[in-house]
This record gives structure tokens, C-alpha cells and sequence, in this order.
């Protein structure tokens, strides 16, 4: 998939991922879309949840590996 | 999409471990686009001070079990209560935190304070424990009881720490 930005959120801890991901996101345009690397085991839900209340679409999430991959489009 | 559109918290305790809910909440709710509001009083007030110097302590808390060993040991209270415990356990849980990637407290409210959550400081506590305006954070407004459910009845989540 191809990502307009990649976010390394690897070995930040909650809520950090997110955070730091809303601020990609701000810099972004609409319809552009961020790839995120987290290692937080609760990002899985997390990631899944931001997206349901901020509107942006999670268009994928890798989780099988050590080190999770999530895509999101800038709504 | 959700409904809820502001969170109000209500931020009572002030030592290193009761910091956390409360700016993890109020930044993760602003991140999904929520408007926050703090409201610091009594031990909270403290958090909005310029320089922290946050500590925790075992004393009368069975739940702190901290990992040591592969086990986990919670500190008896007459241990506890030794000159030099508090200072010891809140050493040993800051190294934890950052090796295990947990964002420190000042991180946290700089977030929280780059993200427009309005940080209301307690009139009341101010005057009773004697600190001034000066010596918290810029950007914090001064209210009392009656500023708060003001904008508690505004708020779609209303949360007590």
C-alpha cells in the first residue's frame, strides 16, 4: 500500500502511538494516508477506536508480526 | 462517528502515579477531537505547578506490585514508611516507565497544553495551600466550583480522578 508519511511509533507505550499519530495526521491532507509502526500491543484496540470517533478510515492493520503495521486515511 | 464532543475531568490527586489517568485521558480525548477541560484541585493543583517534581509511594498501597526478580513484591508499610522509600520507589518506577516507553508527565501536559485542553486551577486550593498564579504553567485559567459545573453541564463525559 502506498503511505503519503510513515509514522515510527515503535516502543512508545500508551498513549503515545495515538498522539503522536493525530499529529502526523494534522500535517496531512485529506485523503493522503499514514502508515504507522507500533509495538504497543494495545494499539490494536486503540488504533481501531480513534478511527471510529475521529472519522478517519483504518484501512488496514498487520498484526502479525512483532512490530504492528496500521494504515489510516486522512478523512 | 461518536456523539461526544467534550470531556470535563475533575483532577484531585497529585503524586506520580494519580498524574497519569488524567492527562492520558484529557490528551487521548483531544487527539480524537474532543474538547477538554481540567479541573485541578486540592492534590491535583500541584500538577500545574512550572517545575515537577512528581513521587510516588507504597505506603498504604497493597496493589503496588512492582516486578523484581520475575516475581512481583509489594512493599510492606513499616518498610514503606523508612526514610528514603519514597525516593526509592519512585526512582525505580521512573526507570520503568521509561524503559517500558511510558511518556513522563511533563511530556503528557505539554501535549495536553499544545492540544488547547483548557486547564482550570482551583481558586480555593490556590489560597488554602498558598501558592500563586505565578507559580503554575501559563495558559491555565482560575475558576471555582460554580466555573466547573458550568462547563460540566456542557460536557458529554464528566470524569472525577
Amino acid at each position: 500500500m502506498e503511505a503519503t508519511q510513515t509514522l515510527d511509533a515503535k516502543g512508545l507505550n500508551c498513549p503515545l502511538p495515538i498522539l503522536k499519530a493525530k499529529k502526523s495526521l494534522k500535517g496531512m491532507n485529506s485523503g493522503e494516508v499514514l502508515e504507522i509502526l507500533s509495538t504497543d500491543p494495545g494499539s490494536v484496540a486503540d488504533f481501531d477506536a480513534f478511527c471510529k470517533t475521529t472519522g478517519n478510515e483504518l484501512l488496514s492493520s498487520d498484526t502479525s508480526g512483532d512490530v504492528f503495521t496500521y494504515y489510516i486515511k486522512k478523512s | 462517528m461518536s456523539e461526544a464532543q467534550s470531556m470535563s475531568i475533575i483532577v484531585t490527586k497529585g503524586s506520580l502515579d494519580w498524574a497519569y489517568p488524567p492527562f492520558i485521558l484529557s490528551t487521548t480525548a483531544a487527539a480524537m477531537g474532543l474538547d477538554v477541560t481540567m479541573f485541578f484541585t486540592f492534590y491535583g493543583l500541584p500538577l500545574l505547578k512550572k517545575e515537577l517534581d512528581l513521587k510516588l509511594t507504597p505506603l498504604g498501597n497493597p496493589a503496588m506490585e512492582m516486578p523484581m526478580a520475575g516475581m512481583h513484591m509489594a512493599m510492606p508499610n513499616l518498610l514503606a514508611a523508612l526514610p528514603g522509600a519514597t525516593a526509592g520507589a519512585t526512582t525505580m518506577m521512573k526507570n520503568m516507565m521509561a524503559k517500558k516507553g511510558v511518556a513522563s508527565i511533563e511530556e503528557l501536559r505539554e501535549m495536553a497544553v499544545e492540544s488547547d485542553v483548557q486547564m482550570i486551577a482551583c481558586q480555593m486550593t490556590l489560597d488554602l495551600f498558598e501558592y500563586s498564579k505565578e507559580d503554575m504553567i501559563d495558559g491555565i485559567e482560575l475558576g471555582g466550583a460554580a466555573t466547573y459545573i458550568q462547563r460540566a453541564t456542557e460536557c458529554d463525559i464528566n470524569l472525577f480522578i
